[in-house]
């Protein structure tokens, strides 16, 4: 029996968040990811982890990911810093606010997407909090660093860790440590205090589900991690669970679903492009990005849930009537479907939901449909419908 | 009965001329949650070393190589609807497959359950 391991250069130390200790007494598997020695799962399995999050509210550890403040004078001139590096509009971004966003490339590709939230305290105003992928953050804040005015500092935050507490439990759950988590609208954040700590608190994710994400001092992150274990509806999450849950979402991981040969109109992120940036543009790869929202892109990203049981993995090939059209970009079981899901591109004609595909797994076209996204109706604590 | 396993961990049980073939208990534990079973077609010839079957968890799909030559006989079709068996009961009710041998000295060269057990102490 054999399959491809996970890719790591064995040269490199493998870095450990400050879970780590955690992780070992849940008896973790430990896996290589973006660097770092991560829980892939707990003894209870993926599918299990699965499910828990999906019916009560699992605790993952994402401390791996890239944490920075943008520093400048003014809101206005620190959000338009990032606007030079990104398509999302952050000038009209409300205190207290997050946004999803992409740092692209000339070319219109994906070096990486990201979360900024602009801090809710006036004292703080000039600053934006971001949140990067971990495989990338070493090339994103040099890639930021490198494009900013003099007035505008990047401030790395790497004594900082990140937990996510996802699930229809999570409010719940939170409520009890910090009461005032749950007012908060999804997508929005607050300073506050959990069970008297200082923490940063964003109602977010990459679940599908509702919850929260934490950022807390690194010697904070232990007790903070233990004492919400230690509540009956949550349990400790791993990647594993973590990456089927986000495809049930049909959100994309950079790396797979998006990267520097996609844009952000082609993996079907138009949403995260405000109206007035798509007007003025002003960011890298505007050209094409304005092309493509006018003339339509070559490919789009789509969902595909596939007849049978067989999955069809990440570069499996998508067929129409024998000709080879795309390819998948992220696709396994889904749990909550119970059933094989993908995400993949293929031109737009036959992107709508319904179209019938095939997806050739070692030799055998698999039939699939195109899938709205997401393929399980998400559950975020939206207090009232907000524009795109 | 002889039990034989191999070093990519799949077993092998002889029972008369008939091997049943699966993943060792310990494959499944290293797994996980297994979603889907490919199995070959009856009368397929299979050789020694080389795919037989592919054993998908949720997260990658792996080959199962053929422990030892032979013919496919028969093919566990419970697996199709229910393929957590290969969890449950990964040496048990979770075989893939049976062969009938047509080299039976490649048995030699497997591991007998106690050299297996101590060479999954050394993983």
């Amino acid at each position: 029996m054999a399959s491809s391991p996970d890719s790591h250069s064995p040269s490199e130390p493998l870095l450990e968040t400050p879970l780590a200790a955690a992780h070992g007494a849940l008896g973790a598997r430990m896996v290589p990811f973006a660097g770092y020695l991560m829980p892939v799962q707990y003894p209870e399995g993926i599918l299990a982890e699965h499910n828990w999050t999906r019916t009560h509210a699992g605790l993952f550890d994402v401390s791996h990911m890239g944490q920075a403040l943008l520093v400048g004078p003014d809101h206005e001139t620190t959000a338009r810093a990032l606007e030079a590096l990104a398509p999302a509009d952050f000038v009209s971004l409300a205190p207290g606010k997050q946004r999803y966003s992409q740092l692209t490339a000339d070319d219109g590709g994906i070096r990486d997407d990201f979360m900024a939230t602009r801090p809710a305290d006036p004292a703080a105003d000039g600053t934006l909090i971001l949140v990067v992928n971990a495989a990338c953050k070493g090339a994103d804040f040099a890639h930021i660093e490198a494009n900013l005015p003099s007035t505008v500092k990047l401030v790395q935050r790497p004594e900082r860790a990140l937990l996510a507490l996802q699930g229809p439990e999570a409010a719940m759950v939170m409520a009890r440590h910090c009461p005032e988590a749950a007012d908060l609208d999804f997508m929005t954040a607050l300073p506050l205090a959990f069970d008297g700590v200082p923490v940063e608190v964003s109602r977010s994710g990459y679940t599908g589900e509702d919850g929260y994400e934490i950022s807390v001092a690194a010697e904070d992150a232990p007790a903070l991690w233990a004492a919400l274990l230690a509540e009956p509806e949550v349990k400790a999450i791993g990647l594993g669970a973590r990456d089927s849950l986000r495809l049930e979402a049909g959100l994309c991981l950079y790396g797979h679903d998006i990267n520097l040969s996609t844009s952000p109109i082609e993996a079907a992120l138009n949403w995260s492009i405000q109206k007035r940036r798509r007007l003025e543009g002003g960011f890298p790869g505007a050209d094409r990005v304005q092309r493509e929202l006018a003339e339509g892109p070559a490919r789009v990203r789509v969902g595909l849930k596939l007849e049978g049981r067989a999955p069809a993995r990440e570069g499996a090939e998508i067929a129409s009537n024998g000709e080879i059209v795309g390819r998948v970009t992220s696709g396994g079981f889904a749990p909550t479907l119970q059933a094989p899901i993908a995400m993949g591109y293929v031109p737009p004609a036959l992107s709508a939901p319904g179209t019938r595909l095939d997806i050739l797994v070692r030799g055998k076209a698999l039939p699939a449909v195109v899938t709205a996204l997401p393929f399980v109706p998400t559950r975020y604590a939206r207090k009232q419908k907000t524009g795109g | 009965m002889t039990v034989r396993y191999t070093k990519d961990h799949e077993y092998v049980r002889i029972d008369g001329d008939v091997a049943v073939v699966g993943i060792s208990d310990y494959a499944q534990g290293q797994l996980g949650d297994v979603v889907f079973v490919e199995l070959p077609e009856i009368g397929k010839s299979v050789t020694r070393g080389k795919e037989a079957a592919v054993v998908e968890s949720v997260k990658a799909a792996s080959e199962v190589y053929a422990p030892i030559s032979g013919e496919v006989v028969e093919v566990n079709s419970e697996l199709e609807g229910a393929p957590g068996l290969v969890n449950e009961d990964a040496e048990g009710k979770g075989w893939f497959l049976k062969l009938k041998v047509t080299k039976p000295d490649e048995l030699s060269e497997l591991m007998d359950e106690a050299a297996y057990k101590a060479f999954v102490d050394t993983l």
